[in-house]
């Protein structure tokens, strides 16, 4: 087992390895160095930068030396001391801009797709069971609308209902006068105020989804024999449905929480952009409109890295339950 | 399965012929391409969807004569224009033609904020086949023709009101349209290449190629898409022409896409390079490209037809979210993504909700797609009943 473990993590090196290059590569696109346009910058606004001070920089961040040894040198700072290069933008190193957002990020993503299932599983398994009732067609239509319908575009009609007919003015994540003030309970409280209608809204975009999984699997599971066999025990209908397929149905969504990982960093991205939370993405976004390249980098590495490990996750899982794929694979490896 | 079934009933047919009269022989004497039509046919929703998509097309391409107005026009009196609404019913309760009234400007006491009242003595039919702002068709021909409108700039029709600087919306979402509908096709067509050619090649040559490529489309579907899009279009040069930013784009947008269409192809190769009909291809003494080319590629063209409508709406949504937020197309340029850029602030939204027309019709776009999809995918294997 620890061998397979192992080949497993030794076969995404590679793969890692280039994603790195291709973030480097995006990196580097925009026209023209990074430290040159920030000078130019710095100089359009009235601050002095002398020749001293511009070379200075320029080595600072190896634009004098080629390609392949600035690569060398933003990894290694990247592996040794977590320095994913610096935000113009922000002002401020790429790994503090993320770190400071990172606890949003996360507790929003997370918390919206608990809301996900436990809006969608309840409802997949009552369509399955219902299978083509009113309720059936109602639910399959709307969650036909609902894959079609992009989660940023439901933020915004969600945000305009909300400001004209309750007069609450949603986005952002504290109200002004506790944007900037210490942490206290009052602040807490703000935050809490704040964060249901991005959890919320984040959370409805996997719903349709989910249901449309949920019903297939369950639709799959009520044909076999141990449903009739668990009704013949003489089982309620709602313990023979809830005991059994639904926790074989179940399975899909499970495997699927090892995709949590990257899709916590990324997959409200745009939602978060139009709320305009204090979250990693709308800062990737207000750095991306200068063309600050670093904060684009750290964050397609990060995303791809969490890929990766999900990917080794849930495959060692698999291996861990079903023996066959653990021998396959050693051997295939 | 599908080339063996083919086979199956190709030879079937030989078999026995003319066993029963009717349909039953028509069905086995229809070509592959006749079946996937009858099968789809019997798909209602996808049919639907290909009518609504066919008409949405059809304005996109007479755009400049469908619409009632030129797009960048700024009508100076009607800044922020709420839909007009359209009447068949006047006021003594008479039915008539369909008729817009005149619109009067009025103030809002506490707020200052104009609002328009109608007036019930101007009437204004609207009138088909209407002079109004001068286009040229296609970029071809001088014309000034246009479908409906009332043919006055009394009061010009607003059908779906006009955006903070007087531009008519309807007019920008059929122009808008022109681009929001054709980077999916764009789009797809490069996908298409990509795939083919790096999923033939994987498949054809196997071995180290093989593994090549498939390690790069590994790493390509762990890349993170919205802010990988978002980097790349952000890298754009800023100075670059409008019409070189939209392939730009479209590029952008494919760059995921091929990976699962080089996938199939690889896979299908594979399976098929076993198959009996290729053997015997291959004793005929039919060189390599002609067993690719004549007896492969049509055994799964229908497969990658639907892999492609599949990646479409993903493609339209992606231009609209990087145009929205000003990082892929921008104004003068029209795109469903740009009108949207007006949506950002919702304030703006509150006063004035009609700029969120783009939205419906993004997603009957998608919805369209995804039914038509849906039934395609269906149809692409006739010969499961």
């Amino acid at each position: 087992m620890l061998g397979y473990i192992f080949q497993r993590i030794v076969r995404a090196v590679p793969q890692l390895l280039l994603i790195s290059v291709l973030a480097f590569i995006i990196i580097q696109l925009p026209p023209g160095d990074i430290v040159t346009l920030q000078i130019q910058r710095l100089r359009n606004s009235g601050v002095e930068v002398d020749e001293v001070q511009a070379q200075a920089l320029i080595r600072q961040y190896g634009m004098d030396k080629p390609m392949y040894q600035r690569y060398f040198l933003w990894i290694t700072n990247i592996i040794t001391k977590f320095d994913f290069g610096y935000s113009f933008t922000f002002e401020k190193p790429v790994t503090e801009v993320i770190m400071e957002r990172m606890g949003y990020t996360f507790a929003i993503a997370l918390f919206a797709h608990i809301f996900t299932w436990t809006v969608a599983i309840p409802i997949g398994v009552y369509v399955a069971v219902k299978q083509y009732s009113i309720t059936d067609y109602i639910v399959t239509f709307i969650t036909f609308i609902g894959l079609a319908v992009p989660a940023f575009f439901l933020a915004m009609i969600i945000m305009y209902v909300a400001l004209t007919k309750f007069d609450i003015r949603a986005g952002g994540l504290f109200s002004q006068e506790y944007l900037v003030l210490p942490w206290s309970w009052g602040k807490f409280l703000d935050l809490l105020s704040h964060l249901w209608l991005p959890i919320i809204l984040l959370g409805t975009g996997g719903v349709a989804g989910t249901i449309r999984t949920m019903r297939a699997m369950m639709l799959d599971e009520l044909r076999k024999q141990y449903v009739t066999v668990a009704r013949a025990k003489g089982l309620s209908e709602f313990q023979v449905i809830v005991r059994y397929p639904s926790r074989l149905a179940i399975n899909p969504i499970l495997s699927g929480v090892m995709w949590l990982l990257p899709w916590l960093f990324s997959g409200g991205l745009m939602v978060e952009i139009v709320l305009n939370l204090q979250t990693a993405g709308p800062a990737l976004y207000s750095s991306l409109r200068n063309q600050d390249m670093y904060m684009a980098g750290a964050y397609i590495l990060i995303t791809g890295f969490l890929t990766a490990i999900s990917a080794i996750l849930s495959d060692v899982l698999l291996a861990v339950s079903d023996p066959r794929i653990r021998f396959g694979g050693v051997e295939g490896a | 399965m599908s080339a063996s079934n083919l086979l199956k009933k190709w030879f079937g047919r030989k078999e026995r012929p003319q066993i029963k009269a009717g349909e039953e022989e028509e069905f086995y004497r229809a070509g592959q391409w006749q079946l996937v039509w009858w099968k789809f046919r019997r798909h209602k929703l996808a049919q639907m969807a290909m009518v609504v998509l066919g008409i949405m097309y059809f304005i996109v391409i007479f755009a400049e004569f469908v619409s009632p107005h030129d797009p960048l026009r700024r009508f100076k009196q009607y800044l922020s224009f709420p839909p007009t609404a359209i009447h068949i019913r006047d006021q003594e309760g008479k039915f008539r033609l369909p008729f817009v009234y005149g619109m009067v400007m009025k103030r809002d006491p506490v707020t200052f904020r104009p609002f328009y009242e109608e007036d019930p003595n101007a009437i204004y039919p609207i009138k088909l086949f209407v002079r109004g702002d001068p286009y040229k068709f296609w970029g071809l021909f001088d014309a000034d023709l246009h479908l409906f409108g009332t043919g006055t700039d009394d009061m010009p029709l607003f059908v779906m009101g006009t955006d903070s600087i007087g531009r008519d919306e309807m007019s920008r979402i059929f122009y808008g349209g022109r681009i929001s509908l054709s980077v999916g096709l764009v789009g797809i067509a490069v996908s298409f290449v990509l795939g083919l050619t790096l999923g033939g090649i994987s498949g054809f040559f196997g071995g180290i190629v093989d593994e090549a490529i498939q390690r790069v489309i590994e790493v390509i579907t762990t890349l993170p898409t919205i802010p990988l899009w978002m980097a790349l279009a952000a890298a754009l040069p800023r100075e670059w022409p409008q019409l070189r930013i939209y392939f730009a784009t479209t590029l952008i947008l494919s760059i995921l896409g091929w990976t699962g269409l080089a996938r199939s192809v690889r896979g299908r190769l594979l399976s098929m390079r076993e198959e009996d009909f290729v053997l015997a291809a291959r004793l005929d003494g039919e060189s390599e490209w002609a067993i690719i080319v004549r007896y492969m590629i049509p055994g799964f063209a229908s497969y990658i037809i639907v892999s492609l409508t599949g990646s479409l709406p993903g493609m339209i949504l992606g231009e609209t979210s990087l145009s929205f937020l000003g990082i892929g197309l921008n104004p003068p340029t029209i795109s469903w993504g740009v009108m949207l850029q007006d949506a950002q602030d919702i304030m703006n939204v509150a006063h004035y909700p009609w700029i969120l027309w783009p939205v419906p019709v993004v997603v009957l776009a998608v919805l369209m797609f995804n039914f038509l999809g849906d039934g395609l995918r269906d149809a692409a294997d006739p010969y499961v009943t």
